[in-house]
């Protein structure tokens, strides 16, 4: 603990911590509504993750496994240097296996793997208001998530059915919250929004820039919207992971060469690593290597 | 023992780790309505509050957060000096200007809709009321539903407010405005959000 002496654990003041602390209770009791909070600033930029950082920092403890992904990734930048700031201010435990973690902090992605009622799942949120491009005054959209007047949402939908004969919106889809609150999954591609619904863990949304917390407790409905003729649908790869095989996941492109060669693989690194190292093997995994070095201990 | 040396005395000893403990319990609590989360004794408050109850004002009120107190924790000058002493709280002068109420005995407590429920536009502008109880298994069983519960799930505090189904029905009509429970009990917490529903009382 010695080398974190000069910061408070998880770098927060404790009256910063008790602000944000009251404003997930809030959050938590009012599934979906966006709770106005006093967002600092982090050593960090707006954008890379500021509103997720501050929730994570409220309600970590010496005792959590710290997972923290960036578009599924645990190798990128972001992902990287926040599990490298809360090992240095928290010296907390870190880990990249999704099963292991207490809180997984994400950028864009839920794990592959199922969560369980242990675990607390915290996204980092841009924009947290769905309406925003709808409506830019916040005076307004918070009338109309007071008075529940999503219609401006659905002609939104309907005008993407008239353009372009389907619902074009690929992420950010908005979900409609235990159905009172039209609330925004953040960046996640729509492939997530069904895990989720009724989910055991629970969901903590913070947005620092827009200073907003918002929450979905576990086993709560957030429905995807839709129409009757035009129903919600994940997108579908029609080829599974390239280098694990594993179908029904969530896919990234991955380009090759400048020839068009290309390839996609999970973009959730955990779960493609584990499915490899089960044996698990897609048509471009490095095969003849694996084979190999699979032998070598033997010799 | 004077009121001051009683009013210093009894906070966290740990207050970074201590409040992230109770807060984490709090929290793990209202996601989950009906679990009882167990808390050890961490902060040692004067009489009439409870241990659970004072660690809760501890890790969650500070000058930010008017509280309200009901006649018998009001009548306490030394609960007031050692609320004020650890957690800087201002006291709120009416219940509907209260971010939290701590409530002694909710048996004869003011009604639900005397606190603040917040508006249609700022709903989380709602008081947090602490009942204090004896226990979480001892009185007329109450099976909820609702958000964090997969199908249904029991609780039992003694000791109530009056016509409390009836009271917190309307609570649930209100939505999203009204107000959220947590009730200490010693050694132990549970938690009623807004959303939680009540489906039947057995005598």
């Amino acid at each position: 603990m010695t080398d974190i002496a000069t910061y408070n654990f998880a770098y927060l003041d404790e009256q910063t911590k008790r602000m944000i602390r009251r404003a997930i209770l809030k959050g938590i009791a009012i599934p979906g509504y966006q709770v106005p909070f006093a967002s600092r600033e982090m050593p960090m930029p707006y954008g890379w993750g500021t509103g997720g950082v501050q929730v994570t920092a409220s309600i970590i403890g010496p005792d959590d496994v710290l997972k923290v992904i960036d578009q599924g990734a645990d190798d990128t930048t972001n992902a990287v240097s926040i599990r490298a700031f809360f090992k240095k201010v928290a010296n907390v435990a870190v880990t990249t296996e999704t099963a292991k973690a207490t809180i997984i902090q994400t950028r864009h992605r839920i794990p592959e793997h199922p969560l369980n009622a242990d675990q607390v799942l915290v996204f980092q949120v841009p924009i947290p208001e769905p309406l925003r491009f709808l409506e830019p005054r916040e005076t307004e959209t918070r009338k109309m998530h007071a008075l529940e007047e999503y219609g401006l949402m659905h002609v939104k939908l309907y005008e993407d059915i008239a353009r372009h004969g389907r619902i074009a919106t690929t992420y950010a889809y908005p979900v409609k919250v235990e159905g009172r609150y039209v609330m925004d999954p953040s960046p996640t591609p729509k492939f997530d929004n069904p895990k989720m619904h009724r989910s055991p863990a629970l969901q903590l949304f913070g947005a620092g820039r827009e200073k907003r917390i918002y929450a979905v407790p576990p086993f709560t409905d957030v429905v995807s919207l839709d129409f009757e003729d035009h129903p919600f649908e994940v997108q579908t790869f029609d080829q599974p992971c390239a280098l694990c095989g594993a179908g029904n996941v969530y896919l990234d492109e991955v380009i090759l060469d400048d020839h068009g060669g290309h390839m996609f693989v999970c973009s959730d690194t955990d779960h493609c690593e584990k499915r490899r190292a089960d044996g698990h093997h897609g048509h471009l995994a490095p095969e003849t290597h694996l084979a190999l070095e699979a032998k070598e201990p033997a010799e | 023992m004077d009121i001051a040396t009683q009013s210093i005395d009894g906070g966290f000893t740990e207050p970074v780790f201590d409040a992230q403990t109770v807060f984490r319990a709090i929290m793990d609590a209202m996601a989950r309505p009906g679990t009882v989360q167990d808390l050890p004794q961490i902060a040692r408050p004067p009489a009439p509050l409870s241990a659970t109850a004072g660690a809760v004002a501890l890790a969650l009120c500070d000058n930010d957060t008017p509280i309200w107190l009901d006649p018998p924790l009001q009548a306490d000058a030394s609960v007031k000096a050692w609320l004020g002493f650890h957690t800087g709280a201002p006291l709120a002068n009416t219940p509907a200007d209260a971010h939290f109420a701590l409530i002694a005995n909710p048996r004869e407590m003011a009604a639900l809709d005397g606190f603040a429920q917040g508006t249609q536009e700022y709903p989380d502008r709602s008081t947090t009321l602490i009942l204090l109880v004896d226990d979480l298994a001892s009185g007329p069983s109450l099976l909820l539903e609702g958000p964090g519960i997969e199908k249904t799930s029991m609780i039992a505090p003694p000791g109530m407010p009056r016509h409390f189904v009836e009271q917190w029905k309307q609570n649930n009509q209100r939505f999203p405005r009204g107000v959220d429970i947590i009730l200490a009990a010693p050694g132990s917490l549970a938690c009623l959000p807004r959303t939680t529903r009540i489906k039947s009382m057995e005598a």
